[in-house]
């Protein structure tokens, strides 16, 4: 049987070692709100530079949906949380919850950026016995805090975990992205009548409102408008705002617990395989692997500005 | 490079049969209805949608609901194939298998795609290998698992026609052809596909290729070994395992799923009417690991030498 320690590093895809990955960190604190942007902005490149040549390497991954919310993972990890990889057991850590977990590579690259995993260990996305899986497992890496991959998960953990918070008597938050095809699943509206009802106002729900699922549009499959109106009818302080615009998703975030004590929910309008000019928007990149041809030409749309 | 060639089977994706057979039904049958969660590509239907675009019911990301909207379907005088991947057809919607589909006696046709571990390094929440367990306690539900696209497309045909729910496991991972070109489908039949009395080997699915590959490797060694192909789990074929059971020394049971499937039914068989030696090959109690159906399968040994050690070792 094989172990743990035959796990070999990715040495036969000279693309991803030539693909420097350099690990930011957290934006410092008391810096300028420009100097907060420049920051994010800056990882989130990185952090697409480096998923791309993941998914390339590893022959599969789900490039659209990763390439949507990685403007809201970076926010998260690298500016808005309250959590830090030296303490990752604290009880009173904000909690994040990717529940949309095909857009794993993502949340990897992103765990890296802000010191929570080794970036050596980006080589070994998929490969046997990596505790870089598919979908992110709770069991295999530290700061997942729950396994995810069948959608309409995370919304109901999520609201476990803030109940678990108010039962503490602790101000921390939970934050939790659901793709927008994936609010079909009816779990999550029961998980948001809950939330609604009982004024979670630590949770933050944020959709990746990118407007495509697997197989076509969200419209031409099983519409969700009117979104909004229908998340206040649950009881959530509704924002609207660009999921590609860092300094708008650090205010939201910042703004949460919402004044009014009701839970909120971000609709964070992204486009599916943003900002890659061939990808962007095109439903066939839910999960199609470049050429290499097609991860140069990402590559060089994603160079330093 | 020919020669060498020749020497590889061809690999077939059961899903091309599936959707062919599916389509040949329509054209002649228009209570036929596909009922399917975002999952068109996946069950290859886009031809299907094509042809029949009133006739595909996309839900969306929602199992539950697809598989309560096909009993409806079923109620309303249609004929619904519910196609889905199966570890979310079955694991998010099982309580409407059981009570929908099973309970009420639907004629309802649940289509579970991409089986076993095909997803491979997507991992254990893309795997399906509780479902042949969990399937088989359900009362009154045909659990139809194809080793083939020959198997594949009769099971398809008979389940439009069968009174009653079904739910067929239709293969991703490449098969060979396993079954002869005159093979007749028959719900609750094994098929012998190679005689022996040594010891049985009763396999089922996507495995059943890799049961006849041990048997060959076995014979070399001067072990007889028979292979039963089980196709469905529910109803066995109880005859022909017991009839195994006395004519060879024991049984080893073969699945890409875990042993609580064929395994866990074959040993509740013969503990009752005629108790032999009986060895499990599958996936033990466990999640899998991360890693591709290939390394996986061997990683389990539910390959041909981990079925010929498990024939060893009950002969031992
Ligand atoms: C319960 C369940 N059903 C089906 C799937 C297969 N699947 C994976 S991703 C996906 C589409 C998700 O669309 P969306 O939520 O909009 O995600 P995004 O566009 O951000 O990638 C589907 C159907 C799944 N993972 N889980
Ligand atoms: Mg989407």
């Amino acid at each position: 049987m094989t172990t743990e320690e035959d796990l070999v590093p990715d040495v036969d895809s000279s693309m991803v070692l030539s693909d420097a990955f350099s690990v930011l960190g957290r934006v410092p604190d008391g810096v300028t709100e420009g100097e907060v942007v420049a920051h994010l902005a800056e990882a989130a490149r990185l952090v697409r530079r480096r998923d791309i040549a993941m998914v390339r390497a590893a022959g599969l991954g789900h490039i659209g949906g990763e390439f949507s919310v990685i403007d809201i993972l970076v926010t998260l990890y690298l500016h808005s949380m309250n959590m830090s990889p030296d303490h990752l057991g604290e009880p009173d850590r904000d909690r994040f919850i990717l529940s949309k977990g095909h857009a794993a590579a993502a949340l990897y690259t992103t765990l890296a950026m802000a010191g929570f995993l080794p970036p050596e260990q980006l080589s070994t996305f998929m490969k046997p016995l990596a505790q870089l899986n598919g979908h992110p497992a709770r069991t295999k890496i530290a700061a997942v805090e729950a396994s995810t991959g069948p959608l309409g998960h995370g919304l109901p953990i999520a609201v476990g975990t803030t109940f678990a918070g108010r039962l503490d008597g602790s101000s921390r938050r939970t934050f939790v992205v659901v793709g927008d095809g994936e609010l079909q699943e009816g779990s999550n509206w029961e998980a948001l009548m809950t939330a609604g009802n009982h004024r979670l106002s630590q949770l933050c729900v944020i959709v990746d409102r990118n407007r495509l699922q697997q197989g076509a549009a969200v419209s031409d499959t099983n519409d969700l408008e009117p979104l909004a109106d229908k998340l206040r009818a649950f009881g959530f302080a509704v924002i609207d705002l660009n999921g590609h615009d860092h300094g708008a998703l650090a205010e939201a975030f910042r703004n949460v617990p919402a004044p009014s004590g009701q839970p909120t929910a971000i609709i964070a309008h992204t486009v599916k395989g943003h900002p890659i000019s061939f990808m962007a928007n095109d439903v066939a990149w839910h999960h199609k692997v470049p050429s290499p041809d097609q991860v140069a030409q990402a590559l060089s749309e994603l160079e330093a500005p | 490079m020919s020669t060498i060639e020749t020497d590889i089977p061809v690999l077939h994706d059961c899903r091309d049969a599936w959707v062919e057979a599916l389509l040949e039904l329509a054209e002649t049958d228009d209570r036929i209805v596909a009922v399917v969660n975002d999952s068109v590509g996946s069950s290859k239907l886009g031809p299907f949608q094509k042809r029949f675009p009133d006739r595909l019911i996309n839900v969306g990301i929602a199992e539950q609901n697809m598989v309560g909207v096909g009993a409806g379907l079923a109620n309303g005088g249609k004929v619904p194939f519910v196609s889905a991947a199966a570890c979310f057809l079955t694991a998010r919607a099982m309580e409407q298998i059981k009570v929908d589909a099973a309970y009420s006696q639907h004629n309802i046709v649940l289509v579970g795609q991409s089986p076993g571990m095909a997803y491979g390094e997507l991992g254990p929440t893309h795997h399906s290998i509780e479902d042949l367990g969990w399937l088989r306690t359900i009362p009154g539900l045909t659990v139809v698992v194809p080793s083939d696209p020959i198997e594949t497309a009769q099971a398809v045909r008979w389940a439009a026609a069968h009174d009653g729910p079904v739910f067929i496991r239709v293969s991703r991972m490449g098969v060979p052809m396993v079954n002869h070109a005159d093979y007749g489908f028959v719900p609750g039949k094994a098929v012998t596909l190679r005689d022996g009395n040594d010891v049985t080997l009763a396999a089922i699915g996507t495995v059943v290729s890799r049961a006849l590959a041990a048997a060959e490797s076995l014979a070399a060694d001067g072990i007889s070994a028979r292979v039963l192909s089980v196709p469905t789990i529910k109803p066995l074929d109880e005859v022909a395992i017991l009839a195994a059971a006395r004519e060879t020394r024991g049984i080893v049971t073969v699945e890409e799923a875990l042993t609580t499937g064929l395994g866990g039914a074959v040993a509740e068989l013969v503990v009752q009417h005629h108790p032999v030696a009986v060895r499990f090959v599958g996936v033990r109690d466990q999640f899998a690991p991360t890693g591709s159906v290939e390394w996986l399968l061997d990683h389990f040994g539910i390959s041909e030498e981990g079925i010929v050690s498990a024939a060893l070792d009950l002969l031992a």
